[in-house]
């Protein structure tokens, strides 16, 4: 198989092992392209890609224009806060305005669930989903796997914790899914009231006790707390989240093994993981940065390749 | 489906020994040369030919493999996109004569995408293109091979078949076959 069986990226959900594998595949060239004194390649030389911000985003924005622009496509970039959503244009019709001036793909990052799905059954161009509220950030899964299965070998058979605030974050249920259908055994640890009630429904394991956690694990994925999204209060202070929850070296040194620490960032430095955690020799928080690139090249290159 | 045979393992061994006294020819101690393989199946004679070469030169032969497939010109006017292959080039070719190798030459857009690939890694003094046969009359665009195996008149309809052992066969065979389907 050389090509994806949708021409979107909504979710993991919508994967099978066979397109991670791919995806994967082809970001193994991309990679070795952006390690090269000149780290360009002009395969998407004729198409458009609108970057589609209505939430904010640093890593994953400048990740999705880099991955652009080294495939010499160009790019539009749109964020809500400068732009006429907040003059009451509605969703379709704002894509349709950038689509109107002949663009061939989408990158979207929205807070409403579903929004990149609603948008797919309205218009033809492709759609990349950028994280949709609190349901599936797909990319940023699929770079995680594959840092897993750089550092690790391999990602079947591994036990992966995520630790943190599983209830808000789109990153925990796409790298459930990413790793469940890649073989991984998944753990989420946290307070319980930050995991979703029926979360053992997915088949994964569940904690409220990060060492007993860290124990178990060969890799943890550490998140951060989402307050922007708490519309209420989920414990008692950031000081007592960080006391039972946060990961430093005395609890890492205390486990008598190694663990790889992952973080898709913004890191909270001394709330959810302390500094010589997140820059230990067992971070892989900076490959997973530097994967994105080659990870969303490669699904920008394959959704891009079907016949136009 | 008609096929004839162009090259057998003992033709094919004639003919790269010739390719490569032509090549110290033209390079003599392939001090400041360089070779490029072009995936997929150019690597093979890449290999074959620098294997040959070693026999011949006491400097060391420098090859590298290049992948074509994120520089072509037919990306997205395909049904399926071409599955891309390793580039492994650890050295770079600034002000190297590069001698690009390939099975097949026929439209010559593979080997117009090889030379925008390989300039990610310096610009060459000279770049030559050898390759193994040389399907005539075909040309798109304006590429000509600096060193051939065999030329061959063919239509468009016709293919070469290209089985070697290093695709795990007992011996080397290439073939031009008329395609009836397409005919």
């Amino acid at each position: 198989m050389s090509q994806l069986r949708s021409k979107h990226l909504l979710g993991i959900k919508d994967l099978n092992a066979e397109d991670i594998g791919l995806i994967f595949e082809t970001a193994d060239n991309f990679k070795d392209v952006i390690n090269r004194p000149i780290k360009k390649v002009p395969s998407l030389r004729d198409i458009t890609i609108a970057n589609v911000f209505f939430e904010n985003s640093t890593r994953t924005r400048l990740s999705f224009e880099l991955a652009e622009k080294r495939l010499s496509a160009d790019v539009i970039n749109f964020s809500s806060s400068s732009s006429s959503v907040k003059k009451g244009e509605t969703l379709l019709d704002t894509v349709n305005n950038i689509l109107a001036m002949k663009v061939d793909m989408i990158v979207m990052r929205h807070a409403s669930p579903g929004a990149p799905h609603f948008l797919s059954k309205h218009i033809d161009a492709n759609i990349v989903n950028a994280g949709d509220g609190t349901h599936e950030h797909p990319t940023q899964a699929l770079l995680d796997t594959y840092s897993i299965r750089e550092s690790h070998g391999d990602v079947s058979g591994k036990k992966v914790v995520i630790v943190g605030d599983i209830l808000h974050s789109r990153v925990a249920l796409s790298n459930i899914f990413a790793l469940q259908k890649l073989g991984a055994e998944v753990m989420v640890c946290g307070p319980p009231t930050l995991i979703p009630k029926f979360i053992s429904g997915l088949g994964i394991k569940v904690s409220h006790h990060v060492k007993e956690a860290l124990a178990w694990c060969d890799i943890a994925n550490i998140l951060r707390i989402q307050l922007e999204r708490q519309q209420i209060k989920y414990f008692p202070s950031l000081r007592e989240y960080s006391l039972y929850y946060g990961v430093d070296k005395a609890l890492l040194d205390s486990l008598g093994k190694e663990i790889t620490i992952m973080h898709p960032g913004p890191i909270n430095r001394g709330v959810e993981i302390s500094s010589d955690v997140a820059d230990s020799e067992h971070s892989i928080i900076l490959n997973q940065v530097e994967n994105g690139v080659a990870i969303r090249m490669a699904i920008l290159y394959l959704l891009a390749a079907k016949k136009a | 489906m008609q096929r004839r045979l162009l090259f057998d393992s003992h033709h094919l061994d004639i003919t790269i020994k010739r390719l490569c006294q032509q090549l110290v020819e033209n390079h003599d101690s392939f001090e400041n040369t360089v070779l490029l393989g072009m995936q997929p199946r150019g690597v093979f004679f890449a290999d074959r030919i620098a294997k040959e070469l070693k026999s011949k030169v006491s400097n060391e032969i420098k090859l590298g493999r290049l992948d074509t497939t994120f520089y072509r010109d037919d990306f997205r006017r395909r049904d399926a996109p071409l599955k891309p292959n390793a580039t492994e080039v650890d050295f770079i070719i600034e002000d190297k004569k590069v001698i690009l190798i390939d099975d097949v030459l026929f439209t010559g857009r593979s080997v117009r995408a090889a030379m925008d690939a390989m300039i990610a890694f310096g610009r060459p003094a000279k770049v030559e293109l050898l390759v193994l046969i040389d399907r005539m009359y075909s040309r798109d665009i304006p590429v000509e091979a600096t060193y051939t195996g065999m030329q061959v008149n063919t239509i468009e309809t016709q293919k070469i078949l290209v089985e070697i052992m290093e695709q795990d066969r007992a011996e080397d065979k290439i073939w031009i076959i008329d395609n009836e389907s397409v005919a």
